[in-house]
């Protein structure tokens, strides 16, 4: 029961960092209908200016104010350099660019920090929390930090006008258009912000799986599975369905035995496709129904 | 043309219009054929060693990103797990020379037949699923593959993280050359004999299936067109294809390791098909020489900044020829006829 528990909790703290890079997939998903196969190597580069940051000696909030701010502001660049130009062009060719672009930032990455693997520091520290053996301060901060990111977009989103604009430009382009919206802008904050919730969670990951160029694909992939899990259209979904891949991914790896420990990753793949074959449009999502 | 439809897929263009352009020219096309193939005939004695093996390695290339363009060209169906059949097909080569001594050209049909039956079990899924969540199924197999290859459980056959060496296979006796002219040779047969057969396959009464119920599966299935059946068989040949695409990999490469078959070499091939153009033939061998040779291009211009190079030139590709070097050569002509015919 101990031995569950903990792993439950491990799970989740590992599932906050996938929702985070999920719930970053999804912001994205909803402005352009694109997966940014790049979101783990601009999280990565963006943990990577928050160390070069702290090495100049920057104190670590101003820093990650600073960095997420900076990532912004990267975020919209990458839309209206690279990604507008393809607006009208095929999935595929947005597809390539999606990869360059991961190939571009990974390149740099090694080239400008080199390869070697950096320790990063944790806001939180490392000791257990309140003496409990079930889970230490840095996994309860990665929850803590995702719950208030989730709260924040929510509140952004059904309370601002702003995020009404934004949800009106990704429901209906046309019509957001003809009643005044920049559809355009909208599109370009929306990256804005999903590089920003990136940052956050490549900054938070990175204490755990320590700094490297590659630290993020893995990351990725479960962000990637939890997005769909939950579902691409539903922030919620992502997040829950990142907590959810976290979990499985736990608990597979220490209670299934002989395979569990080598195939863990497998495992919650195998999972998802399960689900999905019952959910076509994952847990929360809304399936698409066309008109003939 | 300024319909609605501007970002809709350039996929293959219909079929009346294609068999009418070909009209137009059959001479030009046959002429671009028998050239195209007697400089394939002659490159090994114009090269030495390393280059033939490289273009040998372009043709398989391209036959796996014929196998992908099937399925996401010609039938529209998403799949980044490629990788996965071509790394399947590579091993069922390996373990039958390595652990049952089966002759090298026995084993093709064996390793195409194996991701036919594996192909079309994806096929199932790809029923109820459709788009990224389709792509989330075969990413699973990407992902999946290096690590059950490498799996305790299955070294007995796999040679888990080691990896299996495949003997050279032998030039028969009566032809002057070495191993590896004959290797690209027998390539060459293998790629001619499949590219064929691709070719014949989309132009048949299954071919126009296939692609009608790609542009619109709900009137297809109104006139008659059995969807579910040939998007499971779509699937199934287009795995076929790739892994005996893997097999003559294994075969040049005489090595098979499960971390040359990860989620990049699936991605690879998918650039390869969206730079060479969706829904060409032609195209696809454009795919095998960009997979092969612009990573190595990139290396050279500078080691350090190598994967920014290639980015770079991916993204140079995409902007000058959006749908890719088949669609662009197919815009060039037709500016040039226009221009003729003034």
């Amino acid at each position: 029961m101990q031995l569950l528990l903990q792993q439950v909790m491990a799970g989740l703290a590992n599932g906050a960092i996938y929702a985070g890079m999920a719930l970053a997939v999804v912001m994205i998903f909803l402005a352009i209908d694109h997966l940014n196969f790049a979101q783990g190597e601009m999280a990565t580069f963006s943990a990577y200016v928050a160390w070069q940051l702290l090495a100049w000696g920057t104190p670590y909030w101003v820093a990650f104010v600073v960095v997420v701010i900076v990532s912004f502001i990267g975020g919209v660049a990458i839309e209206r350099i690279l990604f507008k130009p393809l607006h009208h062009a095929s999935i595929f060719a947005n597809l390539v660019a999606f990869f360059a672009l991961f190939s571009i930032l990974n390149s740099a990455d090694g080239y400008l920090w080199d390869y070697t693997i950096k320790t990063f520091p944790s806001p939180f520290g490392t000791k257990p929390l309140f003496g409990s053996v079930l889970i230490d301060a840095h996994e309860a901060g990665m929850i803590v930090v995702t719950a208030v990111l989730l709260g924040l977009l929510y509140l952004f989103f059904r309370g601002t006008r702003l995020g009404l604009a934004m949800r009106a430009a990704a429901a209906n382009p046309e019509s957001a258009r003809l009643v005044g919206i920049r559809v355009g802008w909208m599109t370009a904050l929306g990256w804005g912000i999903a590089a920003a919730i990136g940052a956050v969670a490549g900054m938070l990951i990175a204490p755990v799986v320590f700094l490297d160029p590659n630290m993020m694909f893995g990351v990725l992939l479960y962000g990637f599975a939890g997005a769909v899990l939950g579902g691409l259209t539903s922030p919620g979904g992502a997040v829950l369905g990142g907590f959810a891949v976290g979990i499985i991914e736990n608990l597979a790896g220490t209670f299934i035995p002989y395979f569990g420990r080598d195939l863990k990753l497998t495992i919650a793949l195998l999972v998802i496709v399960a689900v999905l074959m019952v959910r076509p449009a994952g847990i929360f999502g809304r399936s698409v129904v066309s008109r003939v | 043309m300024t319909t609605p439809q501007q970002d809709t897929v350039p996929f293959a263009p219909a079929v009346a219009e294609h068999d009418a352009r070909l009209a137009a020219w059959p001479a030009t096309r046959h002429w671009v054929l028998a050239g195209v193939l007697a400089i394939a005939l002659v490159l090994p004695f114009v090269f030495q060693g390393f280059v033939v093996f490289q273009l040998t390695q372009v043709m398989i290339y391209g036959l796996a990103i014929l196998g992908l363009n099937l399925l996401t060209g010609f039938s529209g169906q998403f799949s980044v797990g490629h990788g996965a059949f071509y790394g399947l097909g590579a091993y069922v080569t390996a373990i039958l020379m390595d652990r049952y001594g089966v002759a090298y050209y026995w084993t093709l049909p064996a390793a195409g037949g194996v991701c036919f039956v594996v192909g079309t079990l994806f096929g199932l899924p790809a029923l109820r699923l459709r788009g990224l969540y389709l792509a989330l199924v075969t990413f699973a197999a990407a992902v999946a593959l290096p690590q059950l290859l490498k799996f305790h459980g299955l070294e007995g056959w796999t040679g888990g993280v080691q990896g299996i060496v495949v003997d050279q296979p032998d030039v028969p006796g009566f032809l002057p050359i070495d191993t590896d002219q004959w290797l690209y040779y027998f390539t060459l047969a293998v790629v001619l004999v499949m590219f064929a057969g691709a070719s014949s396959l989309v132009k048949s009464r299954t071919g126009r299936a296939i692609m009608a119920i790609r542009d619109h599966e709900i009137a297809a299935a109104a006139m008659g067109i059995n969807a579910p059946l040939y998007k499971t068989l779509t699937f199934g040949v287009s795995a076929l294809f790739t892994g005996v695409a893997g097999a003559l990999g294994a075969l040049a490469v005489q090595f098979v390791a499960p971390d040359s078959f990860s989620l990049f070499l699936s991605l690879y091939f998918l650039v390869g098909l969206i730079l060479g153009g969706m829904g060409s033939l032609p195209g696809c061998l454009f795919g095998g020489l960009f997979v092969l040779y612009v990573p190595n291009i990139a290396e050279e211009v500078s080691r350090g900044l190598a994967g920014a190079i290639y980015g770079v030139i991916m993204l140079l590709v995409i902007f000058v020829m959006p749908s890719g070097a088949a669609g662009f050569t197919r815009l060039a002509f037709a500016y040039v006829s226009r221009w003729r015919n003034r």
